[in-house]
């Protein structure tokens, strides 16, 4: 045995010799890097970029609702032509700004820059591999997202808009260019962009599974995963099964814009005119559509879940309470995700009994949820809590998760939704369950693992300011929404001065803007206080939370291949903290059983001898067995 | 290198999970292509339960293309045994036969599309007609795609010695063709069956 090892350490030596002899310019280093750890940040600067740009539009369209006889004259310099003399907004620009914000925070940040940064950074670095099963892939993923960024991105600029149907694209109104000025290139170019998006997705995807799966360390079993990693893994497996199904939504759409079918088109006047598209159905195109978009929603969502359990677990200093009942949670999600799509066409003219089959299956997503909700709660319960703002940012996930979550229950419902449907109540569930809530799953990854990825800390101070400022702002636009929803005012509508029932709303209207904007102004305290540290922070130990998982296990500046020398083996789960016995109130991920006598339950000292096996494991080093 | 790799894996207990990510990455690829036509299969399925929908014979030229495919599919795996046997020679030979019925099956296809118009069904006109041309050009574009592969694989089989990693190449090629076989003979029952 010791002959084969010291044959490995030679190995080794004269490997990683080698490797530090590969220099890199800077295009390799910097931009077209095919290391894990430097596409993560792509992502997450890419995704800060456009949340900016998504987040300013919200604020434009809210002024217009909230204050509609504003003079907007000031956005000229911006805006342009999308501002009329007399300082109004556009109507049509106005579906635009909607139709951007939608695309913008669902697809660019919350599944690029979401998944795109966490599952990157963390999984190689979590599960103790060098860097992801194909480095390359890895790179044209990020690469693909960024041609698809660019085609958005230049659809804002057109003479005539971008897409304005909605981020949901429904046919005839994304089919014709007659519609709307923006069906015609600005749909164009929204169709493009969101097949190279697509196929960037895809390739993000494959490879986290597969890294996950066939790059783990010796002794990293899947009972051993931390839950981030569980989480990265099943919304890969998710955007693997429901993308294509976009794709191939997509792909028809078009077919039928472009030359002609009639997959969703039929029996269409145009100024007295019949086009001679016969036999579409546009319901078609909602199938499909959701099929996609409602696992999407769980793509957003489960990484920030799988981030606070992670940080609400070393925060609280205790065991993640219901590892596996987390686990199986997720699973449990992850499944209904793919069989209640059509909750979002209750109104659509389904057969009732098809509405009941859906309702039913869309509320059983609360046991699961509820499941994932109690765990958070009772792995706090009696922590000894360290506020820190990644901690602050995973109990407010938990706060929205619930608050938001309640509202699903309502809208699950068939029979309800005939009144909630396409209202403000609706706009004002999903921001809170998805939208806030991963955002705040973002911010508590970015603050919890800003030390790993820059070597330096950010200012906590600021941290719990912003935490503050965007939980109470949060709420503030939120909970009147949905009281907004209930009076009837339906969304995407440009204004609502015209009808009697809405005048006596207009000052909570007005309520929900002013606090949209309060919460906007917030982010840049986030903004300055990420941008300056990455420069200027204070530099970070290398276990600043006193965290189990193996990245914490790294140098402080991580190089190309993450550990210097060999990768450590895993011999417990990521979640022994405040261990009764334990010397100190957290015990790595690679410290063995054998060296934690006074801690050990009865069970794990019969594990002591399994450490053997574990050590004579191959090291799963793809530096030395190239893939 | 890898040889000395393959002895060490025989001394040693097996690793946390002993599966090749390169094939991983090719089968996790494949289940992206399946939901893609599953989507359309249930669009399909979807659309035609709804009424309004011509209903059209299959030119036979389709039957023939099956089998040519599936010849193709035989092919294929003789390229696979003569790899492993080391056999360069009928290697290429098996690869080059794999590719020009690969180009023939493409072929007739088209000639199906040919038919198709004679008999006045047309791309643009009834969703059936439409899904026809959509599920056979989806799986002609796929195709191309493994015919590319095929060109790398002939490519790898003239480096003279076939060592670990050129079988690699042409096991990840052969299991990517008999899927697109396989594809089509799914699609080819799927319209068969539901005209």
């Amino acid at each position: 045995m010791s002959a084969i090892v010291g044959a490995e350490s030679i190995h080794e030596h004269a490997e990683s010799h080698e490797h530090h002899h590969v220099s890199q310019n800077f295009w390799q280093k910097y931009i077209f890097s095919e290391d894990h750890k430097v596409i993560a940040k792509q992502y997450l600067i890419t995704g800060i970029i456009w949340a900016v740009i998504g987040i300013s539009m919200s604020v434009i369209f809210r002024i217009q609702l909230g204050m509609p006889d504003s003079n907007l004259s000031w956005l000229k310099p911006v805006l342009g032509q999308w501002i009329s003399d007399s300082g109004k907004l556009d109507p049509n620009f106005y579906l635009a700004l909607v139709t951007m914000h939608g695309t913008i925070m669902v697809f660019f940040v919350l599944t690029a820059g979401l998944s795109g940064t966490f599952s990157n950074f963390l999984i190689p670095l979590q599960i103790g591999a060098r860097d992801m099963a194909s480095g390359f892939m890895n790179m044209l993923s990020y690469w693909f997202f960024f041609l698809a960024s660019i085609i958005m991105f230049g659809s804002i600029f057109l003479q005539t808009g971008p897409a304005a149907g909605g981020w949901v694209i429904y046919p005839p109104l994304s089919a014709l260019p007659e519609a709307h000025p923006g069906s015609g290139m600005g749909m164009t170019l929204w169709l493009t962009s969101m097949a190279f998006f697509i196929v960037s997705q895809l390739l993000g995807g494959i490879n986290y599974i597969t890294t996950v799966i066939n790059l783990r360390t010796r002794g990293m079993s899947f009972d051993r995963l931390p839950l981030t990693i569980w989480a990265f893994l099943i919304t890969a497996v998710l955007g693997l099964i429901s993308f294509p199904v976009l794709l191939s939504s997509v792909l028809l759409l078009i077919m039928d814009r472009h030359f002609g079918t009639s997959f969703y088109l039929s029996d269409i006047y145009i100024n007295g005119e019949a086009l001679p598209n016969v036999g579409g159905s546009p319901i078609l195109f909602q199938h499909l559509f959701w099929f996609l978009g409602h696992p999407e929603v769980y793509i957003v969502l489960l990484p920030g879940l799988g981030i606070t359990s992670e940080v609400i677990a070393t925060n609280a200093r205790k065991p993640i309470f219901g590892y596996r009942a987390m686990i199986a949670s997720m699973l449990g999600i992850a499944f209904l995700a793919f069989i209640v799509w059509a909750h979002h066409m209750f109104v659509t003219g389904m057969n009732p009994f098809l509405g009941s089959v859906f309702m039913f299956l869309t509320l059983i997503i609360a046991v699961p949820s509820a499941v994932k909700g109690f765990n958070y709660i009772t792995t706090l319960w009696r922590g000894n809590i360290v506020f820190t703002p990644g901690m602050l940012f995973s109990i407010g996930l938990v706060s929205l998760f619930v608050s938001g979550g309640l509202t699903g229950i309502i809208l699950g419902n068939s029979a309800l939704d005939i009144q909630l449907h396409d209202t403000y109540f609706v706009v004002a569930h999903f921001h809170l369950v998805m939208g806030a809530a991963s955002a705040f799953g973002l911010f508590a990854g970015v603050y919890h693992w800003f030390p790993k990825m820059f070597g330096r800390m950010m200012n906590p101070t600021l941290g719990q300011l912003h935490f503050w400022l965007s939980f109470i702002g949060i709420y503030m636009v939120f909970i009147p929404m949905h009281y907004v929803g209930i009076a009837g005012f339906p969304r995407r509508y440009y204004q609502f001065t015209s009808y009697d029932f809405t005048h006596k709303f207009m000052d909570m209207n007005m309520f929900i803007s002013i606090a949209a904007i309060f919460s906007f102004l917030a982010q840049f305290i986030f903004l300055w206080n990420f941008f300056y540290s990455i420069f200027k922070g204070k530099k970070a130990p290398k276990n600043p939370w006193r965290s189990n998982t193996l990245e914490w296990t790294t140098p402080v500046n991580v190089g190309h291949g993450n550990w210097e020398g060999e990768i450590p083996a895993v011999y417990r789960w990521s979640y022994d903290y405040s261990k009764p016995g334990a010397k100190e109130d957290f015990i790595p991920q690679n410290v063995p059983y054998s060296q934690t006598l006074e801690s050990n339950l009865p069970h794990e000292n019969e594990l002591i001898a399994t450490e053997k096996e574990i050590e004579a494991q191959n090291f799963n080093d793809q530096f030395k067995t190239a893939h | 290198m890898e040889d000395v790799q393959q002895l060490k894996m025989d001394k040693e207990p097996q690793e946390t999970l002993s599966m090749d990510p390169v094939k991983f990455i090719l089968w996790l690829f494949l289940v992206t292509i399946v939901m893609l036509f599953a989507s359309q299969s249930s669009a399909y399925l979807v659309r035609r339960a709804e009424g309004n929908w011509l209903e059209f014979q299959m030119p036979t030229i389709f039957w023939y293309s099956t089998v040519v495919l599936l010849a193709s599919s035989i092919t294929m795996h003789w390229a696979y045994i003569m790899a492993k046997k080391d056999e360069i020679k009928r290697l290429k030979l098996a690869i080059s036969i794999t590719f020009a019925l690969g180009l023939l099956f493409l072929a007739m296809q088209f000639q199906g599309w040919k038919d198709l118009v004679e008999m006045n069904v047309y791309f643009v006109g009834n969703p059936s007609g439409s899904f026809f041309y959509v599920f056979t050009g989806l799986h002609g574009f796929h195709i191309i795609s493994g015919l590319i592969v095929l060109v790398f694989a002939l490519f790898a089989s003239f480096k003279l010695k076939a060592n670990v990693k050129n079988l690699r190449q042409i096991q990840i090629c052969t299991t990517y063709w008999h899927f697109l076989d396989l594809l089509w003979v799914y699609l080819f029952v799927f319209l068969l069956t539901f005209n």
